[in-house]
């Protein structure tokens, strides 16, 4: 991820949030974000006019997204407002096929002629990098929806909720903080409104308005004397939700092992806060870890990242392919392995749901930005991995009759290609709770919600640290650990996994912020899972003097 | 279009301020130029441009402030901004640590600009791609790279007086070479204001003999090694530690450089008496601007001197509350190097690694600045002053602090740019470095 494409914010100290903002994105005011926008007819005769300029410039296929992105987001510290912005960024951009070669243009001049320029261009770019090109351009089919429209099922859209609200919930918590102890706090509250318009020479016209929302946090406890000091992110996670999630209503409530508290499709920032800074306390006096091996005990808040690394990004077939060989990286998840029909890629426990339709996901779209309608498939099955995730102009390489629907573009101004659709481990078939999953671990850690992460280029050796670390010894919990991170290989790893909880611990996690491609752009994205556990990793000690 | 020059900005700017109606304004105006291309599977992926001027105007009422953006420059928008910015300013809670505008500062004149990067064309950047593919598929090798040009500029003014104009130039490249048996990856990356100083000919070819000589790397056994670090190796963790020297993240004790029983480590000793990195905007291999975006005049200055904490930086806020000066985060930042080259380095290592960059890396404890992530793109094992053969690569967990205190030889410097991409990335110049005891506690089957 490329730091330009963020605004790091200042002064935040130990795990500063970074939060993704387009480019060429506009400060306005905030009653702005509650204009409609552009009417849908007049986006259908600008789309038409640039399809039709394509073509008649000599393109065999394009589609062109009108994107009208919208984001604000409210940061606080202590008892302190730090910044408040609301933006727009308003554009068009044009993908042509010509000569058998992708070329792509946008511009923010949504004038008929800008629209023609922008698209002329588009196809000169295409007929230009054509010399180069030794893989003429294969599409899958698809189906011509005609005009259509999809929206994120919000309750509570969070724009009409003014900021001194979202201001006065995010210093309660902080205050609620500070009252239990936390040296410092630093809250925000990030919303995102994508409205989007696709129309491609396949004929459909699909109008979209995508939601989503992320409440954080980040707590910090020092300890002058020992010089030591403790991170406790929130237990919130980003969600394709509207502002209902801040509801924290009592029944997406989850009491965990340990004493914990964790959270479903609501969140309760004020009560998590109290939490976070009692928790803080105990990660600053906790023992550190004996290296070694041991049964691990994942949380679905933490289990969401190591899915996200080891699972998805490995099974993009543009990775796979080489696309994305001087940045992303590779994959291990060849096709001749995938081609075997029994490359075990984790235990028979292990099933992986690739996703674009799941309520209240970051990745749920009606269609993706290539106007193919989205759905589900299956990615490992009983333990073996079956397929990838693809989009038009690569389901022909895995003998796929159609798309994926897993094709995303971060704005206006950047080109759509494969990105990372929701990926979760299926929940496990047989009753089993966390507390029953502890009961049966005679030398174990549980470990709860995203910490530090790192995997290789072609995904497999990775290493990954956590917030709350809870040593189990002869099916009970002990108390706190500190100064743990496990390393494993993925597939030894997911061959590890033997149990995992039923579907009423199943919850969603994910990231706003996943970055891929050169330029990069970001895509958000979820990762379900339940409680898995996972036998005889390797655990390493994190402790160290300077 | 999206260039403009000091005159035209400076006209734009005193407009915007002629409609300020609030206690203050501060307007930032910046625009750049740049186009890339993408190429993948020895065949171009995606080639694009983009262009774009963007006005920023801040009004603030006492320490009540708004800010409002615009990319349209004839005399209505100018006015309507300016208010939209007053509005929001009326509407905003007060910030505390709201610091008023600078008033004129004196900056030095700036190398950050070169012609011939700005007059970067779409065939220019196609010849770079062909410099790769070609003889890449000469040599049954695939190369994947990606090259990115800007043309930059910047500018400020406010209703205390200041102005500022800055124009600067960029131009990126990075490729990844590999084997077409899958056994062996080559990378370079090479960054310059100048792009006549850009060969891309000869940056591929050091990727293709890279991927050739690192074909079936041998496995051995993680552990504290010997390393030899080129300056692509150490940058983002040197980065990242000069990121932490925050003053006010230490004054609050939540930072590396935060003492035990209070206080900062400033002016401490903290790693071997040889290390010296400091910046200064007018070091022709990375030049950076004279000023910073909120006005700041930058200046040539030391960050650690002879393993020495020299200076933290301090905002503008934080330092009026601890009576200091400022001391603004700088534009690049440069560590001394020494006189031997890899090849001496390599001739006096019993037994050592020669890493050609690491990848991945991410904090695992800030308090420690220990860090992970792993070897790629080449990874050598040195026995008794010779290369032996190509080692699988390695994860480590490892501090530039603990790093730097187990520093060998120092050699060559290189320029680097982290998070690459002009006007984006940080620029380094940094030297081959030679450091004992680097903790690798993994091996990766990764090529």
């Amino acid at each position: 991820m490329k730091r330009r494409d963020f605004i790091q914010l200042a002064g935040m100290g130990a795990g500063a949030m970074m939060l993704p903002m387009p480019s060429f994105a506009h400060d306005v005011d905030p009653a702005y974000l509650l204009d409609p926008g552009m009417d849908v007819k007049q986006k259908k005769q600008l789309a038409d006019v640039a399809l039709n300029t394509a073509k008649s410039n000599g393109a065999t296929y394009a589609d062109v997204r009108i994107g009208r992105y919208l984001n604000q987001f409210v940061v606080t510290r202590e008892n302190k407002v730090q910044n408040i912005r609301s933006t727009e960024s308003f554009g068009l951009g044009i993908r042509v096929i010509a000569n058998g070669t992708w070329g792509f243009a946008s511009t923010n001049d949504l004038s008929p002629d800008g629209i023609k320029k922008t698209a002329e261009r588009a196809v000169v770019i295409a007929k230009a990098d054509s010399k180069f090109q030794k893989e003429p351009v294969k599409l899958a089919p698809v189906s011509n929806y005609g005009e259509v429209s999809w929206n994120t099922p919000i309750v509570k859209n969070g724009f009409e909720v003014p900021i001194k609200d979202k201001v006065d919930l995010l210093l309660k918590a902080n205050a609620k903080a500070m009252e239990k102890g936390a040296s410092f706090i630093n809250s925000l509250i990030f919303l995102v409104n994508e409205q989007k318009y696709f129309a491609s020479t396949e004929g459909s016209y699909i109008d979209q308005d995508i939601h989503r929302i992320w409440p954080n946090f980040n707590l910090t406890l020092i300890d002058r004397q020992s010089g030591g000091f403790k991170t406790r992110s929130a237990f919130s996670s980003p969600v394709g939700m509207g502002y209902e999630y801040m509801d924290g209503l009592a029944s997406d409530k989850v009491q965990g092992p340990g004493g914990i508290t964790l959270y479903n499709k609501s969140y309760d920032m004020v009560e998590d806060a109290s939490m976070a800074a009692e928790q803080a306390k105990q990660m600053l006096t906790a023992k550190s870890v004996e290296p070694g091996k041991y049964d691990l005990m994942l949380e679905p808040s933490h289990l969401w990242l190591t899915i996200h690394e080891s699972v998805g990004h490995p099974l993009e077939l543009d990775r796979v392919l080489g696309y994305e060989a001087n940045y992303a990286g590779t994959s291990f998840a060849t096709l001749d392995k995938w081609k075997t029909k029994n490359f075990n890629y984790g235990s028979k426990a292990v099933n992986f749901l690739a996703d674009k339709i799941q309520p209240g996901s970051l990745g749920a779209v009606g269609y993706d930005d290539e106007g193919v309608k989205t759905k589900k498939w299956e990615l490992v099955k009983d333990g073996i991995l079956v397929n990838y995730q693809a989009i038009r102009d690569q389901a022909y390489i895995i003998g796929e009759k159609e798309s994926h629907g897993c094709c995303y573009s971060q704005s206006w101004r950047d080109v759509q290609f494969q990105r990372m659709a929701n990926v979760s481990l299926a929940a496990g078939k047989t009753p089993l709770t966390p507390q029953q999953m502890v009961s049966g671990i005679e030398k174990g850690i549980y470990i709860v919600k995203d910490g530090s992460f790192s995997i290789d280029q072609q995904r497999y050796n990775f290493q990954f640290g956590g917030v709350l670390f809870f040593e189990i010894k002869n099916g009970k919990i002990e108390g706190m650990l500190k100064d743990v991170a496990y390393q494993s290989n993925t597939q030894e790893f997911w061959n590890s996994c033997v149990q995992v909880c039923d579907e009423s611990d199943y919850r969603l996690n994910g990231a706003f912020n996943d970055g891929k491609g050169q330029p990069a752009q970001s895509n958000a994205v979820s990762h379900g899972s339940a409680t898995a556990r996972f036998n005889g990793v390797n655990v390493i000690n994190t402790g160290r003097t300077i | 279009m999206a260039i403009f020059s000091k005159e035209e900005a400076k006209k734009i700017l005193e407009k915007v301020l002629s409609y300020s109606k609030a206690d203050g304004c501060e307007a930032n105006l910046n625009g750049s130029n740049g186009g890339n291309i993408r190429y993948a599977r020895n065949s171009v992926s995606t080639a694009g441009e983009s262009s774009d001027v963007t006005l920023a105007v801040q009004s603030y009422y006492g320490k009540k402030s708004g800010v409002a953006t615009i990319n349209e420059f004839d005399d209505a928008s100018l006015e309507k901004v300016v208010r939209r910015a007053e509005e929001l300013a009326q509407l905003a809670p007060e910030n505390p640590e709201f610091v008023e505008p600078l008033t004129q500062q004196a900056y030095g004149e700036s190398k950050t600009y070169v012609e011939a990067t700005a007059k970067i064309t779409p065939e220019y950047r196609a010849q770079a791609a062909a410099n790769s593919i070609n003889p890449a598929a000469a040599k049954d090798v695939t190369a994947a790279g990606y090259l990115e040009d800007s043309n930059n500029f910047t500018s400020m003014m406010n209703t205390k007086g200041l102005f500022a104009y800055n124009k600067s130039t960029g131009v990126t490249f990075t490729v990844t070479m590999r084997s077409n048996d899958g056994t062996g990856s080559g990378w370079v990356t090479r960054d310059y204001n100048d792009v006549t100083k850009l060969d891309t000919v000869e940056a591929s070819n050091i990727a293709i003999d890279k991927a050739l000589q690192s074909r079936n790397a041998k496995a051995i056994e993680p552990g504290k090694y010997t390393v030899i670090l080129e300056p692509a190796a150490s940058a983002e963790l040197l980065r990242n530690m000069l990121f932490g020297m925050n003053a006010r993240t230490a004054d609050e004790g939540r930072s590396f450089m935060s003492k035990k029983g209070g206080g900062t480590k400033m002016g401490e000793k903290i790693m071997d008496e040889r290390v010296t990195i400091y910046t200064d905007p007018w070091n022709v291999e990375v030049p950076a601007s004279p000023w910073t975006g909120d006005g700041q005049a930058r200046k040539k200055m030391d960050i650690i001197k002879n393993g020495v904490v020299s200076n933290l930086f301090y905002d503008r806020f934080w330092a009026s509350k601890q009576n200091v000066a400022p001391v603004p985060f700088p534009g690049n930042a440069i560590m001394e190097g020494g006189t031997a080259s890899v090849e001496d380095m390599i001739k006096d290592t019993k037994k050592g690694i020669l890493v050609t960059r690491f990848w991945y890396i991410r904090s695992v404890d800030p308090q420690t600045q220990l860090y992970t992530g792993l070897t790629r793109d080449s990874t050598f094992f040195i026995e008794n002053g010779k290369i032996k053969h190509p080692v699988k690569n390695f994860r480590f967990n490892e501090s530039p602090v603990i790093m730097l205190n187990n520093l060998e030889t120092l050699g060559k410097q290189v320029r680097v740019s982290v998070d690459g991409g002009p006007g984006g990335g940080a620029n380094f110049l940094i030297p081959y470095m030679k450091l004992r005891d680097f903790t690798f506690t993994s091996l990766s089957d990764a090529v």
